[in-house]
């Protein structure tokens, strides 16, 4: 299925959303205004919007610690997350979580995950819960290469083409997790080679063009709606910025060289030169995203900086839910 | 880095003595591997085993998967065939993927065997909060190890220990959880060059007093040395002790100074509710009850995961303020 207009609209904005706000994050941290660990999801945009472009609200997505893209992508708030971030009390998780656990489970957004490959059997869960209800919503699940090579993504896919449960999983391949590139942690190039061994389908996709990963995830997410399965898409990606925080050039474990070639491919000017072509968006529409995306940011990134700390004397609340059976769920 | 001239002892990182006594063994002991994420050519994600791939090559210093059950197997098979495996979990809340192989397994051959496996294998990883790393990045679990008969706990507070703690595991012929405090890593302190060991279950004290004994371990032998040295100033004297190793416990210095001081706090930094603390003062109960003058006091985490905001985290890991302010009531009592 191409694409409409509204489609490919929706896909820049969508990308161009995560951009802005991971460059932010980025340029916080640089100045030491977010604690903890940040993950950043630049270059990996296409991924994640072509992917949830395809979902609704009420279609769950589970993530991995490079999470806020999936977020922004799922139609995540700037304002609640950029406050998480910087640990404040109107954060998505009221400062208790950080960008590790970031989540909205109104948007069926399940969270973030510090535990590699943690995020995948919660995904299943709730491609279970939906098919229990006799729903067609389906859950993705987003993972890196990195976290295919963990034992809860294979119970989990085993178990997901068992039970043949609407579940899309989507690999995040950027060939490295953490320092280590991939081919000195698996014997394969292509993650994919490994949905056959639980009897789904698989394709690769080029996970730099947005357009490519729409399709792909429009067909497996129709598949899972239809009843038929999951199905596995790996997208071939990459990073600009390093494992954690902002440092591009100059590491060790991948050269400058391989990194300018990937940002030849920048999703984001790929598509909009596309789109420039086709004639759906032009220069300065798509400067106006931009635009509006960044005073969206300042915006949110003002309200985070304003808005209180957490109280204290909550540090123990939300540890458990008050015990109360309040029947079933309709 | 410059030795004294009348001692090898030279000021290092405890992150560094880690890595040197690690070096030390694998040069001694050809049998001596190491396994983990990133150890390898990036030297680990804190630095731990920087220039090990360089020197001994990848079949001595392995890049794993991320498959913390499937490189705590390695180890474990590895081990019980004839090999002297340190196997690293980047994290120590990564155990937790491990746990199977770690409580199931590595623990239990030896017993279920009859005896017939030896599994020296030793199982290094970082805990501690402080950091904003937040609720999966940041726990002390080691009350759910030395809960486990076949596992030895070490947790070293200072440069020194580090090395020769790590030592005496790899060459214990039992599996050893070695666990770096992640806020410890840039700590300084006199590191001799030699190998040399720190036996296992044997406690220091860092600190004489005679008014109050305050038992703890790893970062909180900072913070409770800090508060004592305050509270010295106050007139009260604490005799805190530093376990160094959990599993085996030396619970005998524990128990004499008890009953020279006749008052007791144990400090953690892990939760206190079934914290490692609670088996300490169920101990001094039972060998020194008429000794007590007060009850045995336990500071530890309140019992909630590890927040992230820095404000709440702060409120969270216990301090040498808080710690203070309790040893001063005890001391009162
Ligand atoms: C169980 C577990 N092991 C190790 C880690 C440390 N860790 C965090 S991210 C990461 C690399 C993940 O690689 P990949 O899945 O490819 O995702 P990427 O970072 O490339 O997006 C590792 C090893 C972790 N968080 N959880
Ligand atoms: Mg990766």
């Amino acid at each position: 299925m191409d694409p409409s207009p509204e489609t490919l609209l929706d896909l820049h904005r969508r990308m161009v959303r995560i951009r802005h706000f991971e460059e932010a994050a980025g340029r916080l941290a640089e100045q030491n205004r977010l604690p903890g660990f940040l993950h950043l999801y630049v270059g990996e945009e296409a991924v994640a919007a072509g992917v949830c472009a395809n979902l609704d609200d009420d279609d769950q997505i589970s993530s991995t610690h490079r999470g806020h893209g999936h977020l922004v992508a799922k139609g995540g708030d700037y304002s609640g997350m950029m406050a998480e971030l910087m640990g404040k009390a109107t954060g998505y998780c009221g400062g208790k979580g950080g960008s590790m656990h970031i989540c909205d489970l109104d948007l069926g957004m399940l969270g973030a995950n510090g535990i590699v490959g943690g995020g995948v059997p919660i995904a299943v869960g709730a491609g279970f819960a939906n098919k229990y209800r006799g729903s067609d919503r389906v859950s993705v699940v987003f993972f890196g290469d990195g976290a295919s090579n963990i034992g809860a993504f294979h119970e989990a896919a085993n178990m997901a083409a068992a039970l043949s449960l609407p579940v899309l999983f989507v690999c995040e391949n950027n060939e490295y997790g953490e320092f280590t590139p991939r081919d000195r942690t698996m014997a394969i190039t292509d993650v994919v080679d490994r949905a056959a061994g639980y009897g789904m389908p698989g394709a690769i996709v080029d996970g730099m063009d947005v357009v490519a990963v729409w399709e792909a995830a429009n067909e497996a997410v129709s598949r899972a709606r239809r009843g038929e399965g999951p199905s596995f898409i790996e997208a071939k990606t990459y990073r600009f910025y390093n494992h954690h925080g902002v440092q591009t050039l100059g590491m060790k474990y991948r050269s400058d060289d391989e990194l300018e070639q990937w940002k030849q491919r920048d999703p984001i000017e790929l598509f909009e030169d596309r789109l420039a072509t086709a004639g759906v968006l032009d220069a300065d529409g798509a400067q106006a995203a931009h635009d509006a995306a960044e005073a969206d940011i300042e915006a949110a990134i003002a309200f985070a900086e304003e808005s209180p700390l957490p109280d204290p004397d909550n540090l123990l609340v939300d540890v458990y839910t008050p015990a109360a059976y309040s029947g079933a769920i309709s | 880095m410059t030795p004294p001239a009348d001692t090898d002892a030279r000021r290092i990182a405890y992150g560094a003595a880690f890595t040197e006594g690690l070096a030390q063994m694998m040069d001694a002991d050809p049998n001596v591997f190491v396994a983990g994420e990133d150890v390898g050519r990036a030297g680990g994600v804190f630095g731990s085993f920087r220039g090990l791939n360089e020197r001994f090559g990848d079949m001595r210093v392995v890049d794993t998967p991320i498959s913390e059950q499937a490189i705590v197997g390695l180890g474990t098979g590895a081990a019980v065939s004839g090999l002297r495996p340190v196997v690293d979990v980047m994290f120590m809340d990564f155990m937790l993927v491990a746990m199977d192989q770690i409580v199931n397994q590595a623990a239990k051959l030896k017993y279920m065997f009859g005896g017939k496996a030896t599994l020296p294998m030793t199982i290094t990883t970082s805990a501690g909060a402080g950091l904003s790393a937040a609720a999966q990045h940041s726990q002390s679990l080691e009350a759910m190890l030395c809960h486990i008969p076949g596992l030895k706990v070490v947790m070293p507070s200072n440069p020194y220990d580090a090395k020769g703690l790590l030592i005496s595991c790899i060459r214990d012929d039992n599996p050893t959880v070695f666990v770096k405090h992640k806020r410890l890593l840039g700590l300084k302190g006199d590191v001799p060059e030699d190998l040399y060991e720190i036996p296992l279950g044997t406690a220091q004290v860092v600190r004489p007093g005679d008014d109050v004994t305050v038992v703890t371990y790893g970062r909180m032998v900072h913070e409770a040395t800090s508060a004592a040295d305050a509270l010295a100033a106050e007139g009260i004297e604490c005799d805190v002790i530093d376990l160094r190793s959990l599993q085996p416990l030396d619970m005998d210095t524990v128990v004499q100074s008890a009953q020279r001081t006749s008052r007791v706090a144990v400090v953690h930094e892990a939760v206190r509710f079934g914290g490692f603390g609670g088996e300490i003062a169920s101990q001094i109960a039972e060998e020194a009850f008429d000794y007590l003058d007060a009850p045995i006091e336990r500071v530890g985490a309140p019992f909630s995961p590890v927040p992230f905001s820095p404000v709440l985290e702060k409120e969270w890991v216990p301090n040498a303020e808080m710690i203070g302010e309790r040893i001063r009531a005890l001391a009162a009592a």
